[in-house]
This record gives structure tokens, sequence and C-alpha cells, in this order.
């Protein structure tokens, strides 16, 4: 069976927590999980908790940029929490920005900008 | 067979040489008087003709690298250190080695002076040997300072970064100095570090201390705003000198996406906004 990364509903938030370490297939089983999850729920918000995260790639970066980028087309604002300090250096090494994510320190913080931003 | 002719000559002028050799050393234009004294010296010379002398018996004098040339090339080693420390110049470390050259050739005349092949063997090989044990203490000597050296530069670094607690969720970095890659990377580690620690969420970077900024400076400090940024942190740089904003424009560095105000004080203002503080005067 394949591993699955869960996703839990907190009324209308989807909390994805990353607590394995992220590879190609995982991310983009994620990404299909997630953008079905959306529209079945109709969640207004994602939280995507990354804090266990030690290693990104170039790939691992850009799904996270994508799955926020759907997530924003079915009406659903992306928040990622909680990111590595050595994580985000990477990321910006590697050119990834993420221009158009959400990012709050943690949990609570990016639930707290969630409510403020989302209708 | 100049190998024998060395311990031999050491063991019989053993008093003679020491001597000889400490009054070519105090009469030495690189004598440090005001360094050292002179029974330091005393001690130091006697104790290296020691092992030398030992070192000469049982080894050959070709390599100085086996195991029979340890304690020389350990003796030499401490005083070089000790005396680069004290502030003796590599040629006045490396003066202690070859001023015992002369006192050694005129005790071998004295020996050998009959047959001039073998005087000259053992003149050479005898020259050879205090030449390597003098470049020794040389290249100990220059070790040394790097070491100094390296350290300094790790300490500065660790000096210049500060990151300051300004308020419940604001931090600010004061930045000093030029920035070039292997600062900039100490200083984005530890900004990122002191936002996860304190859990700030505005950092206030304060470039007031930066002489120039260049198209590459300006890249290294962006850099770290985005790296804030995917933490969950907004950042201000603050501090913007008249003459660093006129250079910034006509070089076309972009700073639109990063909130930028002229000192450190408007920046703190608008960070308390943002934290939702209100300053209020009595």
């Amino acid at each position: 069976m394949q591993e699955k990364i869960p996703i839990i509903q907190i009324e209308d938030l989807l909390l994805v927590s990353i607590q394995v370490d992220m590879y190609d297939a995982l991310a983009l089983q994620l990404q299909d999980d997630l953008t079905n999850r959306i529209q079945e729920t109709n969640a207004r918000g994602v939280l995507i908790e990354i804090s266990a995260l030690e290693v990104v790639d170039s790939f691992i970066g850009r799904v996270i940029g994508n799955i926020s980028a759907m997530a924003r087309v079915l009406d659903a604002r992306t928040v990622v929490v909680g990111m590595q300090p050595a994580v985000a250096i990477t990321l910006v090494e590697l050119g990834l920005n993420l221009e158009g994510v959400h990012t709050a320190l943690n949990v609570s913080r990016g639930m707290a900008l969630l409510r403020r931003t989302t209708p | 067979m100049p190998k024998a002719v060395l311990p031999d000559l050491l063991q019989k002028y053993r008093q003679e040489i020491l001597d000889d050799w400490l009054r070519q050393q105090l009469a030495a234009a690189t004598m440090r008087a005001d360094l050292i004294s002179q029974d330091q010296l005393r001690a130091q010379s006697t104790e290296f003709l020691q092992r030398l002398e030992a070192a000469a018996k049982s080894g050959d004098t070709a390599d100085i690298q086996s195991s029979h040339w340890a304690p020389v090339l350990e003796l030499l080693g401490d005083l070089s250190r000790a005396r680069g420390r004290m502030g003796f110049s590599p040629s006045e470390t490396a003066g202690f080695v070859f001023s015992l050259k002369s006192p050694i050739v005129s005790r071998l005349r004295l020996e050998i002076g009959g047959d001039a092949a073998a005087l000259f063997e053992s003149v050479t090989s005898v020259s050879d040997l205090l030449d390597k044990l003098g470049l020794y203490t040389t290249e100990v000597h220059q070790r040394a300072r790097e070491e100094v050296i390296n350290r300094q530069q790790l300490e500065m670094l660790e000096l210049s970064t500060p990151v300051v607690k300004l308020w419940d969720g604001i931090v600010a970095l004061p930045l000093i100095g030029t920035l070039d890659s292997a600062r900039t990377n100490v200083v984005m580690e530890s900004l990122l570090q002191q936002i996860v620690d304190t859990g700030s969420d505005i950092a206030i970077i304060d470039i007031t201390g930066v002489p120039t900024v260049d198209t590459l400076v300006a890249q290294h400090l962006l850099k770290t705003v985005s790296a804030a940024r995917l933490m969950g942190a907004d950042c201000i740089i603050s501090g913007i000198r008249p003459q660093i904003a006129q250079t910034m424009v006509h070089l076309g560095i972009d700073l639109t996406t990063v909130a930028t105000k002229a000192t450190m004080a408007e920046a703190l203002r608008t960070a308390m906004t943002r934290a939702g503080y209100r300053v209020v005067r009595d």
C-alpha cells in the first residue's frame, strides 16, 4: 500500500502536516488528494505544516507552489507554516521564492492569517 | 663518515659549542634582549643541543621527518610558537638555529681540518640539517600566524552579526561592514534562527553601517528577505543613506518588493503598527 500524507479538516480549513521525507511520488499524491479534498469539503483555507521537513529539492519546492496556485483556483487560500531556516535558504538559493504563497511562523499564526484574509 | 662525526663532535665539545653559540646569539643583530632574558636563552639552547645530540646519534641527518627527530622538532615548534607570540619576527626565530652553524663548523675544522674532502662533506651535511631545522621554525611561525588570522576572522564574523530582539515579535539585525557571500550566509542563518527562536514575524534589517551597496550586496539582501518571508516573517530594510538610495536607483536595483525605511526609528514604528501596538505618550 502506498504511503499517504493525512489531510485533517478543521471546520472550513484543511490541515496538512508533513512529517516524513518528501519524495516526488508522495508530493504528487498529496497534490491530487488535496485538490480533491478542497472540492469535496468546500474548504476556504489550507495550512501546510512543514516544520519536520528538513530536505527539499526544486521539485518539492515547485509542487508546494503549484498546490498553492491550484488551491487558489478552487477558491482556497494556502499558508505554508513552520519552514525551517535551512529549507528557506535552500529554496532561495534554488531561485524558488514562492511568490504567491502565504507563509507564517506556526500553525496558530497561520490560522489567524487565514481567518483574517478569507471572507 | 660524516654521519658519525656530528654526534661525536657534539658530545666532545658540548660546553664549547654551547658557549660559542650563546655568544653568537647575544652578539647577533637579531638578538632581542627586550623580549628574552639571557637565562631563558641559555636554557633553551642547552635543551636544544641535548636533543640535537640525541637525535644525531640515533638517526640519519638527511631526513628530519623521521621519528628520531621528533623531540627536536617538538622543541623547535614550541619555541617558534612562543617566540611568535612574544613578537619575534620569523627571521629572528630562524636565527636561533642558523647561528649554531658557525660554532659547529669551526669545531669541525679543528677536528678534521686536515682532510678537505671529509670536511667539505661534513660541513655540507651539517649545513643542510641546520637549514632544514631553521626553515621548520619559519614554517611553524607562519602556521601559528595563520591560525591567529583565521580565528580572528571567525570571531569578526560572529561579532558583526548580532540579532537583537526589539519587542515581542520584532527582531532587528544591524549590519556593519561590507556584505560578502560568506557573511551573508552567516547573517542569513543567524537571522532566520533568531526568527524561529523568538517567534518573531517582523525583522528589521538596518544597513546604516554598510558602507557601499552594489548589485551583489543588494542581491544578498533580497535573498535574506526572501528566505525570511518563506518562513513567515516580514522584513523591513532601514538605514538607507541618501547616497546609497541614489546608487541603488542608478544601478537599477529593484527593492519594490521589500518595505524600506530611511531610519531604524521609522522602521520600528511601522513594525509596531503592523504588530498591532500603539505608542502613546503620557
